[in-house]
């Protein structure tokens, strides 16, 4: 998990101007999330999202993801993947050992990432970091109209849930993932829902296999990544 | 009587989940985040003009027809009858529109002690905004 990185990081660039916000895509609440926040203990804002309203409107549909927003309110950098790439692939899928190169490609590109931020931070829109209006724009995904039915599938199951009625949520959650297959965001929370052992277990590893030379996560469009 | 969800609004409207949604003009803004002004219905500043020729389709006895609504403005309605659901989501085009914008929407939602924190609260600072989960 990645909370005490960004605390660290806060701890270091905070006073300039520089502040984290992390939401957690957890439709089971405090009860989920709430441990590992205890864990962290962070003094930036760490908020909880039953209902994925921040990977709606951001268009995120995987975590770590993260976007940039500068002062007045405007998005400087568009959604991307936080800081991490597919490294997490060669780990042995029951042993969990990765491999040394693995763990270094992760070490560089969280590097790269965090001193970005850092410059963002020092330097504002003079930053490489920073991009420009239509940059961001040429970056965006545009969300479509099945997005959004997957969107409105996925509140309906969430809801179902929480109403005591986990097998017909299924259902809501099989037709956003239809909807979206692109959303690990979604496939995770629904086997999460099912079976907390589901979401990193052999369906995790068998889905992630079956990706084959797509991503995961995106490759991030930064320079030295 | 059926649950109504408008995005993370949740409320009671008379008849099935296969009605339309008729919600009381006098709740409508708490219940759907919808206003009916003069110049339409209006979220927050923007404003739709209701169509004059289908005037009845969509206000009718004090009541809004917030089905009608969606339809008309192409936003996905999920219903299920079996336990008595219909839930409104935002259209595509109005994701889009609103992204290209590039202002950073806002939201509210609470931390692990149930206080409430806007996006908004942050202006002034560079926030980087982050996803995770225990998943």
């Amino acid at each position: 998990m990645d909370l005490p990185v960004w605390q660290k990081l806060y701890s270091e660039i905070g006073d300039l101007g520089f502040v984290p916000i992390t939401v957690a895509f957890d439709a089971g609440g405090v009860e989920a999330a709430g441990p590992w926040i205890r864990a962290a203990n962070p003094t930036y804002p760490s908020l909880i999202d039953r209902q994925h309203v921040v990977a709606d409107l951001y268009d995120m549909v995987n975590v770590p993801m993260a976007v940039w927003i500068d002062e007045d309110g405007r998005i400087v950098r568009p959604t991307e993947p936080a800081g991490t790439n597919d490294s997490f692939r060669a780990m042995d899928h029951t042993t969990y050992a990765i491999p040394a190169e693995a763990i270094d490609s992760l070490r560089t590109v969280r590097e790269v990432y965090l001193g970005a931020l850092r410059d963002w931070a020092e330097k504002g829109p003079a930053s490489q970091f920073a991009l420009p209006e239509d940059e961001v724009l040429r970056r965006l995904n545009e969300p479509n109209d099945s997005h959004a039915l997957a969107a409105v599938n996925f509140r309906m199951g969430e809801y179902l849930h929480e109403q005591g009625h986990p097998a017909d949520a299924q259902r809501y959650f099989d037709e956003a993932k239809r909807l979206r297959p692109e959303s690990w965001a979604y496939r995770r929370q629904a086997w999460a829902l099912e079976d907390p052992a589901k979401s990193g277990g052999p369906e995790f590893w068998a889905a992630v296999d079956a990706l084959g030379e797509d991503k995961y996560y995106a490759k991030i469009d930064m320079p030295g990544v | 009587m059926a649950m109504l969800l408008v995005n993370d609004l949740v409320s009671q409207v008379a008849g099935g989940a296969g009605d339309d949604a008729w919600v009381a003009v006098d709740s409508l803004e708490r219940t759907t985040g919808w206003a009916l002004k003069p110049e339409g219905a209006c979220l927050g500043e923007r404003c739709v003009p209701i169509p004059v020729n289908r005037a009845d389709d969509f206000v009718r006895d004090g009541r809004f027809n917030i089905t009608a609504l969606a339809d008309y403005l192409g936003q996905p309605v999920v219903r299920d009858t079996n336990h008595g659901v219909i839930a409104i989501g935002e259209s595509g085009e109005g994701r889009a529109n609103r992204l290209r914008t590039l202002s950073a929407p806002d939201f509210r939602l609470p931390d692990i002690d149930g206080q409430m924190h806007s996006l908004s609260d942050y202006r002034g600072r560079k926030v980087f905004l982050a996803s995770w989960a225990s998943w």
